[in-house]
């Protein structure tokens, strides 16, 4: 059984383009005080930017939860939003909804959700539509992905 | 190669603080900055023509070792700044990406893919 070590929650909101990627930094501000290997800290922030960037541009609101164990890093963001209906198409590198405006800040190429399931050593997604979409994701602390 | 060769060979005007020493053995280019995160190499430069906040941000979390803004595009005194305390280097070269793309290659870097 593997023991807690750290948990925080972050909120996150829906088009605030210029605070999106905060959370993320301060994750790995925090991880890298920890001492935690380079590689995790790079996967698990890939995670959770990707993530913040998906609320940002599609959400209302969403919380970032993450929690760091002896033995790996877990984090959930579960958003209230639109949610998706087609999750497959969602997973496909390079199929996208975004808005013209959402490519103008550099995202929305189809690559988000495809890049957290690339960077996971585990990874769930579930979405209602009209209600929000939960991601997870779980990094090894020993992996090599 | 280092940054300073860089800056050469893509007549770069450098406008945050750099260690011109820094080992440069790979590049990643371009405007989407997922493309910029889906791989890793370490001693990367990022070449892009983005030049918003979150460009810098893409950085810090992509570990790369410096920016490089295309086209001649001005980052904002924002941007500038969250690069400064971020520790990232920032070059703007008036070279469109292709040409950039071309002349690193050409000098023996090859793409983070």
């Amino acid at each position: 059984m593997s023991e807690e070590l750290l948990s925080r929650s972050f909120t996150l909101h829906g088009r605030d383009f210029d605070k999106a990627g905060e959370t993320s930094t301060e994750i790995k501000s925090i991880l890298k005080e920890l001492g935690i290997d380079s590689q995790v800290i790079r996967r698990v922030v890939v995670v959770c930017f990707e993530a913040e960037m998906n609320v940002v541009m599609y959400a209302d609101e969403g919380t970032l939860t993450f929690v760091l164990t002896d033995d790996d890093v877990g984090i959930e963001i579960a958003d209230r939003g639109p949610g998706i209906p087609d999750i497959d198409d969602a997973l496909t590198e390079g199929w996208s909804t975004a808005t013209d405006e959402m490519r103008e800040m550099g995202f929305g190429f189809g690559m988000g959700l495809p890049n957290i399931r690339r960077h996971s050593d585990d990874f769930d997604i579930r979405s209602d539509v009209g209600v929000g979409t939960t991601v997870t994701s779980r990094i090894k602390l020993d992996g090599h992905g | 190669m280092n940054l300073d060769e860089i800056a050469g060979i893509l007549d770069c005007e450098m406008i945050s603080p750099a260690d011109r020493e820094i080992d440069i053995e790979a590049v990643v280019a371009s405007d989407g900055m997922s493309e910029i995160l889906a791989f890793h190499r370490p001693h990367a430069l990022m070449l892009t023509g983005l030049t918003n906040i979150q460009s810098v941000r893409t950085a810090v979390v992509a570990d790369v070792e410096a920016i490089v803004y295309v086209r001649g595009k001005q980052p904002t005194q924002k941007v500038i700044d969250l690069a400064r305390t971020s520790g990232i280097p920032v070059l703007i070269t008036t070279m469109g990406m292709f040409d950039c793309c071309g002349k690193l290659y050409k000098e023996g870097l090859e793409g983070v893919m």
